[in-house]
């Protein structure tokens, strides 16, 4: 049992190390520009475009059902009219970074440890390796160069939706006083939620395309190698994100009260 | 030139390579053959660094490189041409962007790097499959392809992982042809993994055996064909041993 527990902790902490190695090298990679503009620009095209309809349709009905449920609480004791500042904080510093970085782990983090993940088991990064080139510079780099850089705009255009879903649910079904509405939300969402929401999102950006290209470059043997990575990205990064973000909550709150 | 010194590779608790030495001058042509599972592959992988070995040491044009990180092998590596046993090509580009591809990472003009696709692929004698994706290519055209893409940028040492394994044997016979030509035309150092054993004596200047993860016997063709060693003529002959059950 004793001897299960050790492998199990030493597993662990090499899987960490070798990530701690990945992340290293895809960083000190970023700034020697080996990556391809053009792969960067079809990542950027994959993550980012491609992933918007998801993202929207998550922060529509996030935006929707948050200000539903919080109008019929505030109702009770008649605070109504505050009901869209919650929905505005929440939706910029939590609910907007972490649904979207959740939404695209589960549609780019997983594609990502499957593509990278078979070019493995096919000997195509092996075949990369051969010719003079380093698999972080061309498979790494511009994913991670694009998730980090689609992860602050999706979030943005999701908190933007989730806030007028919000409103609109909240002033056209639910009968809320639109203009009192509007001057709490303003005066109660602040810069400071805003810089949160989006620096969160570039944090989560880079989570996702680590987590998931490393699952991809480890991976193991055959179809059933190739299937527990792309779960293993899943879920590594989706819990890793729901940590993250309650340190990042903590840490940035404090940093940025004054903004 | 190859030098390879007392190499030792584990794969947990199962010895690959147990103490193999051998030296392949510039210029040879070197066949090694062995068992399936005799760890041919590896020690292919071996030479261009792609494995790590346990112990020992991989010498090539006298550098040691068994102790280089990813970027140092890459140095190294542009001396060399692979192609795998699945040929290993990036499904996601065409034939053409697939040849072109170190030449492309290079940063080569388009111009230069079309021309040098054209004449590498009528070289393997697929001119006007540049558009083609590599799930359209049968067998045989993929080891071209993957051929041509290892040989565009001229490389001093040419690996083959297995390159006639799974093709019919007029298709094996061309690829002996194209190994041949290649080692002819571009003055390559070959080295050669497979148990074809007809592709072995039209390729081979020079074979070795591995035979329980060392090299148990080093010859001509004509001596390896010939030997009387048991171990080398059942081989070679193809005959399993009796107490062997595989079935």
């Amino acid at each position: 049992m004793n001897f299960f527990a050790n492998r199990i902790v030493a597993e662990w902490l090499e899987g960490l190390g070798r990530l701690a190695l990945l992340s290293k090298e895809a960083i000190s990679s970023l700034f020697t520009f080996k990556a391809s503009a053009r792969d960067f620009i079809y990542q950027l095209y994959y993550i980012g475009v491609k992933s918007q309809s998801v993202v929207l349709v998550t922060g529509a009905f996030t935006g929707m059902v948050l200000c539903a449920q919080t109008y019929f609480q505030f109702h009770k004791v008649k605070m109504d009219t505050a009901t869209l500042a919650v929905v505005s904080v929440s939706m910029c510093s939590e609910l907007g970074p972490v649904l979207t970085a959740l939404m695209v782990t589960a549609r780019v983090g997983a594609s990502m440890a499957a593509e990278l993940g078979t070019m493995k088991v096919t000997e195509q990064i092996d075949a990369l390796r051969t010719l003079a080139t380093h698999p972080v510079d061309y498979l790494v780099v511009p994913r991670l160069l694009a998730s980090i850089a689609s992860l602050p705009l999706l979030t943005a255009e999701s908190i933007m939706v989730g806030i007028i879903s919000g409103y609109l649910v909240g002033v056209y079904l639910l009968g809320i006083d639109p203009a009192y509405s509007y001057y709490n939300m303003i005066r109660y969402t602040g810069g400071a939620d805003v810089v949160i929401g989006i620096i969160k999102a570039f944090i989560f950006g880079g989570i996702i395309a680590i987590i998931g290209c490393y699952k991809g470059m480890t991976c193991g043997e055959g179809a059933e190698g190739v299937g527990r990575a792309t779960t293993e990205a899943v879920v590594y990064a989706s819990i890793t994100i729901l940590i993250t973000n309650f340190f990042l909550t903590l840490t940035l709150t404090e940093l940025l009260r004054y903004l | 030139m190859i030098e390879v010194r007392d190499l030792k590779k584990n794969f947990g608790s199962h010895t690959i390579l147990d103490g193999v030495s051998f030296r392949v001058e510039t210029g040879e042509s070197t066949v090694i053959i062995g068992r399936s599972g005799g760890g041919k592959s590896v020690l292919l992988k071996h030479l261009i660094g792609l494995l790590c070995p346990d112990a020992g040491e991989v010498l090539i044009d006298g550098e040691e490189i068994c102790g280089l990180n990813e970027r140092q092998l890459l140095r190294v590596r542009k001396k060399f041409g692979m192609l795998f046993q699945g040929a290993a090509l990036f499904d996601s580009l065409t034939v053409a962007e697939n040849v072109g591809f170190a030449l492309q990472r290079e940063g080569k003009p388009a111009e230069e790097i079309k021309r040098k696709v054209t004449e590498m692929l009528d070289m393997v004698e697929l001119s006007g499959s540049e558009d083609k994706k590599p799930s359209e290519l049968s067998g045989g055209m993929r080891k071209r392809v993957g051929l041509a893409r290892a040989i565009i940028y001229q490389p001093q040492i040419v690996l083959y992982d297995e390159p006639t394994t799974g093709l019919d044997p007029v298709v094996s016979d061309s690829i002996d042809q194209l190994i041949l030509r290649v080692r002819d035309r571009l003055k390559v150092t070959t080295v050669v993994v497979t148990h074809d054993m007809r592709s072995a004596r039209r390729v081979g200047q020079k074979i070795m055996m591995l035979h329980n993860g060392k090299i148990y016997v080093t010859g001509t063709p004509e001596e390896i064909f010939n030997s009387t060693d048991p171990v080398v003529h059942r081989f070679v002959n193809g005959i399993s041993v009796p107490k062997e059950h595989y079935f």
